[in-house]
């Protein structure tokens, strides 16, 4: 029994250091940081970093890859897309042409990766100055303002946009909390019925301590934040996207087989190669799909502004990088999972706005985030060298 | 005779492309290439670049890495040279010598964490690049620079050898002398150690050279610095900027292609296993090639300084970018064990070139980016395909 | 058995200035296990990369015909579809992911979208129930030990169908216990039809399981042994492996002059960096005077080089204790850079991986362990560096263009001259040599035995580590034998015979 406490315990480090940081700043804000607004402004502030942080994961699966391009990729995906609905695209056409181009550009800097072996860093450092100046390019140094109402109201245009209310609550979100509830419920029924199944035909399963652990987490978690979004407006709609990406990514890396193959590059790319498994082909598709999680970004930064400015997107990729770092994910590649940069991704930005609520200064800021990727990353490096 | 010709130029590609360039940009500018103001300008506006990418160049050698900091650093180190000397109003020579602290206390953190605690350097100095730069915009206190910089600073960096001469005017136009005299000793040197070092081989009983191609590369060496020399003089003379840029070079120069410690550097890109089991020690000179950056960031720092005569919150924007860039067209493995001072030279003059040209041209500063970007990437796809068998994941 | 399963009919595979395998033929008859055996570098991995596809078809010549049918393989998955499954030496698992889903990566169970986990921990588990191993297919690579994890290949094997199972050194890595396991285990699959070939150096393992042996000399089949027909001893089939005349492929040394003890350790212990309860050398004792060549004997794993590295300056392992004393004065060697103050050099088996510096030229890489002797101030005399690069090369009669070739450029015994150098321009007392004539061929290897005497001859002591038994029984003075870590052996040259090495470990 001890022992499963220990293992839960290791599995769930960055879920404390999170517990532990928000602990932190709720006394040193007096309590304002899980004010519902604050909550609420944490999700949809935070929605690129996500999603970035999802590709970027893969990316540093294959063996601590990188991609340095990605905000400026979102400036230009972005700029692209306002500049298309102002000359009257239709915004399927715009949304469209902005995730080909996301796709386009992935592509082209996979393709230097994969089949030339240019060093990412390198490859995509080319490409981050390339199109920030090709952002600037194209949306001559001015601001576009996107007026399509259709495309802010699906991608939470203006920081203001949340599912209705259907069952006028007034000031508590009825729909929010309901979906909450909904949700957990139906986690919580598919895991039992997974584990009684596999009860049922034999197979091992993880100890009970750990499955109730668990299911316990998530509900609590899950219904807090529904509670607290329910106070203040409901769901903002771009955490309808974030779920959308997190859950198919988070499946894709589980339990299909080119997730998997990720993990396996980047924990013996040799006996991979052994077990048949084209790993050109990996690396290809890690850096195509950064583009196209790098257009979705790009969407909804634009949308939330309600505009593209030339000068979106800057320090995107630190945000995403030391996301999947403090989230686990290995300087070498080999482990992480998507869960990991969520819960990273969410530490970072708690500290973020926990410093801005106290009224820290916005440049230390960037040093306090520069110093928790160095220690996130020194804190993995040497605990692996331990173990082992 | 078809194969030499067919050798000397693979050689000596990057130095080819760099004339074909200038003559390019020449024809586009109708001539104002050539000027001498844009020889100056060269100087003056890349210096920084020059001492930068030999920092790093130090680093790539030993296999392929980087420092993504330098630019933020640059900022940070001027914020505090600039307080120390402007605010607390003391002697220039103690904010030189608190930016060199700092520097080496920067380095020395850096180089531990990357050659003993094993980070890989591209976290690292991406790390220090986000920090860094934030660090010294707080220092700021909301201010978008400091200054001015004492007069004396500035000048050491920025100012012109005075005309020891008498610079005479010939047609109207003012010459300095000393530029073309400068220009025509150092010419006599090389003629005289390139011709010198081939005598020595041949008492000696060595391998050298054939004359023909000793006097071909004296030709071209002092028509090169006569150009300089002469353009120079009629600018105003030889910049501080070119001293600094042109005592670092020779150092480094000299380092890694003379001395056993620089050769190290070379052998452990080359692999690092057989160097340290050659009893070489090969953690220590990890750590080295990143204190150096760092206080090769702050004399480039101290060129910025001098060049804007303030400190500003967006000193040192792109610096990493471009001391990069200058390494790797300038032949720079990008995976380690290969590149020159020289090469790294040409590559940086190639970029200064490019963006001076560009300029000239009145294109757009976005679109300049683009083609930095296209050439960065080119050329390192140039340096892999040229050296395939040395390209391994 | 009785089928003819495999046939490998004249295979014939180059590489750039070497002939791996020359016309060599195999027969495999099903439910059988047949055994490949030879020295060091005679073609077996070669010849089953042939087979398993990992050289594809047209880059060698000749036919594999598998149950009647000529194969042309492209890839690995080509043969594992027609159920030739290769295990490799080096184990190709992922440390951080789970038994399960190593065992089945490549070979998913369910679809590409959909994986299905609990049919792969389940089938994994009972795979692992069939190597006999106790452990859940939901532990990690990294947690369990080499031994089990040699199991877990083969368990992976299994999980292909795999009705041809190849296995290469498949017990170089384990213990005792562990070894007899996985060859019981072997013997169970032959029981259910299931046919291998294993390549293996334990000769009395190689005697206990198989049925056929064949023998690999320099690329070319020379005999096949049959369990029912003739003798399998291991005797026999050293006598196969070997049979090149012994007269004349070593030098002769005249006048041997042993001096006093240069170097001595005494119960030396070493354990794993990694796993920090594995004793990689156990309490060996062993010396080497002045003017004598010594050879240590053994096989792979033996701990041979961890030995030597572990003298070099700690090089090599973790927690080493013992005494080391050089002309009779016990010493402390902090690190390498100190080991060749102290007049020690050693050779690594790996000239590619770290022995020398591929990209650079022949001079660099000569004068890189004493550089510092040829500056002033820090700087290269380089007129002086190519003087020296130039008087090795004729010394040692390297043969190339300049010594400003790159190193990598030049053959395998003209590099493995370059890294000898190297080493002398060190100007040691003691060398010890690393599997010195590995991958090199016979003109070649004559070359650096006149070498090695030369320098024996001139007082130095050279400790030479070698696989290769004639190699050892022809060059040494005194053979010393080491089986998993411990000194298992020691005669004199002129009393040891193959026979007598071999029974050394066997019987430890």
């Amino acid at each position: 029994m001890g022992s499963n406490i220990g293992n839960t315990l290791k599995k769930y480090t960055m879920v404390i250091a999170l517990v532990v940081i928000v602990g932190i700043f709720y006394i040193g804000t007096e309590g304002t940081i899980l004010l519902p607004q604050n909550v609420n402004n944490l999700l949809s502030q935070n929605a690129y970093v996500f999603i970035l942080a999802t590709g970027m994961l893969l990316c540093i699966l294959t063996g601590g890859n990188i991609d340095l391009s990605v905000g400026s990729v979102v400036c230009f995906v972005g700029g692209l897309g306002a500049l298309l609905m102002s000359k009257g695209y239709n915004v399927v056409i715009a949304v469209i042409a902005m995730l080909i181009c996301g796709i386009l550009i992935g592509a082209w800097q996979a393709f230097w990766v994969a089949y030339i072996n240019v060093p990412p860093f390198i490859a995509t450092l080319a490409g981050m100055y390339a199109f920030r100046g090709l952002s600037n390019v194209i949306l001559d140094g001015h601001v576009v303002a996107i007026s399509n109402t259709t495309f802010l109201n699906v991608f939470g245009g203006g920081a203001d946009c949340y599912i209705p209310d259907f069952f006028g609550g007034g000031n508590f979100n009825i729909t929010c909390m309901l979906a909450g509830v909904i949700g957990v419920a139906i986690f919580v029924i598919n895991e039992l019925r997974a584990r009684i199944s596999a009860k049922r035909k034999g197979y091992s399963t993880t100890s009970s301590f750990a499955f109730i652990v668990k299911l316990v987490l998530v509900s609590v978690v899950v219904l807090y934040m529904a509670f607290k979004l329910a106070g203040y407006k409901g769901i903002p709609t771009s955490l309808i996207w974030i779920i959308v990406v997190v859950l198919a990514y988070h499946y894709f890396t589980t339990k299909t087989t080119m997730g998997r193959y990720l993990y396996a590059v980047g924990g013996n790319e040799k006996a991979t190669q052994l077990s048949g498994i084209n790993t050109k082909k990996v690396y290809f598709f890690a850096y195509t799909n950064m583009g196209f999680l790098t257009a979705i970004a790009g969407i909804l930064t634009v949308a939330r502004a309600t505009n593209a400015q030339p000068t979106y997107g800057m320090f995107y990729e630190m945000d995403a990088i030391g996301a999947c770092f403090i989230g686990g994910a290995s300087a070498y590649g080999g482990t992480g999972s998507v869960f990991g940069a969520i819960v990273g991704a969410l530490l970072m930005g708690v500290i973020n706005q926990g410093m801005s609520i106290m009224g820290v200064d916005a440049n230390y800021q960037k040093v306090v985030k520069g110093l928790v990727l160095l220690f996130a990353v020194i804190f993995d490096v040497v605990s692996k060298r331990e173990k082992k | 005779m078809g194969d030499k010709v067919l050798k000397v130029l693979k050689e000596n590609t990057m130095l080819i492309v760099l004339v074909a360039v200038v003559l390019f940009f020449n024809f586009t500018t109708k001539g104002m290439m050539l000027q001498p103001s844009q020889f100056n300008a060269l100087i003056t506006q890349n210096a920084y670049v020059y001492v930068l990418a030999t920092g790093m160049l130090m680093c790539m050698l030993t296999g392929g890495n980087i420092d993504l900091s330098c630019g933020s650093f640059v900022c940070l180190v001027g914020v505090i040279g600039a307080k120390v000397m402007v605010e607390k109003q003391m002697p220039v020579i103690v904010g030189v010598l608190v930016m060199l602290i700092v520097g080496v206390i920067y380095g020395a953190l850096l180089g531990a964490i990357i050659a003993y605690v094993n980070i890989p350097p591209w976290i690292a100095t991406l790390a220090g690049f986000l920090a860094l730069r934030g660090w010294g915009v707080a220092l700021m206190n909301g201010a978008s620079n400091i200054s001015p910089l004492p007069v004396s600073f500035s000048t050491a960096f920025t100012g012109k050898l005075n005309d020891l001469l008498g610079g005479p005017v010939i047609g109207g136009v003012q010459y300095n002398m000393t530029s073309i005299v400068v220009g025509i000793i150092i010419s006599i040197v090389a003629v005289f150690l390139l011709l010198n070092g081939r005598a020595t081989k041949l008492k000696k009983g060595y391998q050298a050279d054939s004359l023909l191609s000793v006097v071909v590369k004296c030709v071209v060496i002092t028509a090169a610095i006569m150009l300089f020399a002469y353009k120079l003089s009629l600018a105003g003379g030889i910049p501080f900027a070119l001293l600094w840029v042109a005592a670092i070079v020779v150092i480094y120069s000299f380092i890694t292609s003379m001395t056993d410690f620089g050769r190290y550097f070379y052998t452990i890109g080359g692999n690092a296993e057989a160097t340290r089991l050659s009893g070489i020690d090969t953690k220590k000179i990890m750590f080295i090639a990143y204190l150096n950056m760092a206080v090769l960031t702050v004399v480039s720092a101290f060129l910025t300084m001098g060049r804007f005569q303030a400190a500003n919150s967006t000193a040192g924007t792109n610096y990493e970018m471009d001391a990069i860039s200058a390494c790797v067209v300038g032949g720079v493995s990008a995976y380690g064990g290969s590149g020159t001072v020289f090469g790294m030279i040409i590559g940086a003059t190639l970029i200064g070139v490019i963006n001076l040209g560009m300029s000239l041209m009145g294109i757009d500063a976005n679109w300049q980016k683009v083609v930095k970007g296209v050439v960065l990437l080119g050329a390192v796809v140039f340096e892999i395909l040229n050296n395939k068998k040395n390209a391994v994941k | 058995m009785g089928n003819i399963i495999l046939e490998m009919k004249n295979i014939t595979k180059e590489f750039p200035g070497v002939k791996a395998l020359d016309n060599v033929n195999l027969v495999v008859e099903e439910g059988e296990i047949h055994a490949l055996v030879g020295e060091n570098g005679a073609g077996k991995s070669t010849l089953m990369n042939v087979l398993s596809g990992i050289y594809p078809y047209g880059t060698y010549t000749g036919d594999i015909v598998y149950k009647g049918e000529v194969c042309k393989f492209q890839k690995i998955k080509d043969s594992e579809e027609k159920g030739i499954v290769i295990i490799h030496q080096e184990l190709a698992l992922i440390p951080y992911m789970s038994i399960g889903e190593n065992m089945f990566l490549g070979n998913e169970q369910g679809s590409k979208a959909r994986i299905d986990w609990d049919k792969t921990y389940a089938e994994a588990d009972k795979y692992l129930k069939t190597v006999g191993l106790a452990e859940s297919s939901r532990t990690l690579i990294k947690d369990i030990g080499v031994g089990k994890q040699q199991l877990v290949e083969i368990a992976k094997a299994l999980a292909k169908h795999a009705k041809l199972l190849i296995l290469d050194e498949p017990t170089s890595s384990l213990n005792e216990t562990d070894s007899r396991a996985l060859l019981d285990l072997l013997l169970e699959f032959k029981k259910q039809g299931m046919t291998s070939i294993i390549i293996s150096h334990k000769l009395n393992e190689v005697s206990y399981v198989a049925d056929k042996i064949t023998v690999i000399r320099d690329g070319s089949t020379i005999e096949t042994l049959d369990k029912n027909v003739d003798d399998i001893s291991e005797d026999r089939i050293i006598k196969g492996m070997v049979g090149r005349e012994m007269t004349d492929r070593f030098p002769k040394r005249n006048d041997v002059h042993i001096g006093d003890i240069a170097m001595e350790v005494k119960d030396w212990t070493v354990y794993h960096p990694q796993f920090s309860e594995r004793k990689v050398v156990d309490g060996v004792s062993m010396n080497v005077r002045k003017g004598e060549v010594v050879g240590i004997a053994g096989l792979m794993g033996a701990g041979r080089t961890e030995l030597a590295m572990s003298i070099f300056g700690k090089a090599y392992g973790t927690n080493i204790s013992g005494q080391l004393f050089l002309n009779g004065q016990e010493v402390q060697l902090k690190n390498i850079k100190d080991a060749i103050k102290h007049k020690l050099a050693y050779v690594t088996e790996d000239r590619k991986g770290n022995g020398l510096i591929l990209s650079n030229p022949i001079k660099v890489n000569t004068t890189l362990a004493n550089l510092s002797s040829l500056t002033s101030h820090r700087v290269i005399d380089k007129d002086k560096e190519y003087l020296v690069a130039e008087d090795y090369r004729d010394k040692l009669k390297t043969k190339c263009p300049t010594v400003e070739q790159n190193v990598g450029n030049l053959s395998g015994g003209n590099q493995q001259k370059v890294l000898l150098a190297k080493w002398m321009f060190a100007n040691p007392d003691v060398l010890i040599l690393d599997e010195p004539t590995r991958g090199i061929d016979v003109g070649a290897k004559y070359e650096i035995y006149c070498i090695i005497n030369d320098l024996v001859a001139a007082g130095k002591s050279v400790i030479m580590i070698s696989s290769e038994l004639p190699e050892v029984l022809g060059m040494s003075d005194r053979i010393y034998v080491m089986n998993e870590g411990k000194m298992v052996g020691e005669m004199s040259g002129a009393e040891a015979s193959q026979e007598s090495i071999m029974s050394c470990i066997l019987k430890s």
